[in-house]
């Protein structure tokens, strides 16, 4: 019968705490910058222009395609040689990461916008609307109630697709609990605390999304 | 030039107007003039081009060819005025549309749909704006839905809110694009009694629709349209009561019962 000792693995919990906060770090830096990617790619899939339409979609493609882990590997080890400069592990982590998440959230929003009636536009310009204020009063947020679900969600998939950074040896939270084990030789602790760490952050926050997804809900 | 003088009361003015999508001609050179306090009916067999044609009037839809003149300027392809022609958004903003689904705005109030005109592109104050919107609804008797969301509404309210939404815009002009098309049977009087009551205010009307009885009713001049051309065109009794045309005497036949 295995006896549990967490208090083993608990002497270093400043090193769990240490990787959770770069975790949330990574988490939150790369959905910043993948909303950003995102809305560009977003624009320019919208774009009558055809250059740009091509070139968004050779990105999502590519990024869509490929598993994180591969990229995570390729933009670490073989970018460098590629453009003969050293990448910073952080670096490429955040820079893979936000590039990842950007090419789905390019597609949330525009199955979000494109999913709005055209009678909306319509009926916008039909009182005197520019194209901008039609846009920004009418067809965003209506379109922002519509990809909330699937943002969030693509979200949640992010927090937990941290993990990979590990790999190339960002100290997040799944590469703390790999120290930790090396420290203690108690991996089912070890394991066990990071997997309830990763718990601990994401159930109130799903729970906060269905509650908020309920709430945009009134006008319905 | 001498023409265009004699009309000096038409609001709204089309000549030679065309649209074609592809190869395919919906509007093939048509000449229709709305006078100061005239309703007229567009009426037609699907795919006549009446829809299309009433689109045109406020560039919902891109002419092919032609000209639109709006009291007695004609209108350019760009949103804001440009040297001596007017821009598509001060056309619209003096010409107003109601659809045939409505088109409300669902994420916000019956009241804020009204007001969301005036306030937005009008920059009329909000207090001012209400006000103005509230006594719209009362008139369309709709006055205690003002804080209701439109999916609340049957589809006889709904388009009663989209006609006090373009109204607030103290329109110079109404489209009516089919608008009790998309209502039950038992919806659509409410509707059109609203808008026999504009007729009678002398409200300027281009109005398409499928309700024969009530275009005889409401409306000064009605035009038969076929294959993207007018095809007749004359009061009520000569169109609709009493056709000489063979195709159009089919065609109102078939709503005789």
């Amino acid at each position: 019968m295995y006896v549990w000792k967490f208090d083993v693995v608990w002497q270093y919990w400043d090193l769990f705490m240490w990787g959770l906060g770069l975790t949330v770090l990574y988490t939150i830096g790369s959905i910043v910058f993948g909303v950003f990617i995102g809305l560009i790619t977003c624009a320019a899939r919208l774009s009558s222009w055809k250059i740009f339409n091509y070139a968004a979609r050779f990105y999502q493609e590519i990024f869509r395609c490929t598993p994180l882990l591969v990229q995570l590997l390729w933009f670490y080890y073989a970018f460098p040689l590629l453009v003969g400069i050293d990448i910073d592990n952080r670096v490429a982590a955040m820079l893979t990461l936000s590039l990842y998440v950007g090419a789905f959230y390019a597609e949330i929003f525009r199955g979000g916008i494109l999913s709005i009636d055209k009678g909306q536009r319509e009926a916008a310009a039909a009182i005197g609307m520019s194209p901008w204020q039609a846009s920004t009063r009418i067809i965003m947020p209506q379109a922002f109630k519509r990809m909330l679900p699937s943002f969030i969600n693509q979200s949640v998939i992010q927090f937990k697709n941290t993990s990979l950074i590990s790999v190339i040896s960002v100290a997040d939270l799944a590469y703390m609990a790999a120290v930790v084990n090396g420290q203690t030789y108690r991996p089912l602790e070890s394991y066990t605390v990071m997997a309830l760490l990763y718990i601990v952050v994401l159930f109130p926050l799903t729970q906060a999304a269905d509650w908020l997804e309920r709430r945009l809900r009134v006008s319905d | 030039m001498s023409e265009a003088m004699t009309n000096n009361d038409a609001i709204i003015e089309a000549s030679g107007l065309r649209k074609s999508y592809g190869a395919l001609e919906v509007l093939k050179g048509i000449d229709l003039n709305l006078k100061r306090g005239e309703v007229v009916a567009l009426i037609g067999p699907s795919g006549s081009g009446k829809s299309t044609l009433i689109r045109c009037l406020n560039m919902m839809e891109q002419p092919s060819g032609g000209t639109i003149r709006f009291r007695g300027r004609e209108i350019g392809r760009k949103f804001r005025d440009t040297g001596d022609k007017i821009g598509i958004g001060t056309l619209r903003r003096n010409v107003g549309m109601v659809f045939q689904h409505f088109n409300l705005f669902p994420h916000k109030t019956v009241l804020e749909n009204v007001t969301e005109g005036p306030i937005v592109v009008c920059k009329t104050p909000k207090e001012q704006a209400e006000a103005e919107a509230r006594e719209l609804l009362a008139q369309v008797g709709l006055q205690d839905k003002h804080a209701a969301y439109p999916n609340h509404l049957s589809g006889g309210q709904k388009q009663r809110v989209a006609i006090a939404r373009a109204l607030a815009m103290k329109p110079d002009v109404l489209l009516l694009d089919e608008v009790t098309s998309a209502l039950d049977p038992e919806l659509v009087g409410e509707v059109l009694t609203v808008i026999r009551r504009l007729a009678d205010e002398g409200m300027t009307m281009a109005i398409v629709t499928h309700e024969m009885a009530f275009a005889a009713d409401v409306s000064d001049r009605v035009l038969f349209l076929d294959r993207g051309a007018i095809a007749a065109e004359g009061s009520a009794n000569e169109i609709i009561r009493n056709p000489s045309n063979e195709r159009l005497a089919a065609f109102v036949s078939r709503f005789n019962h």
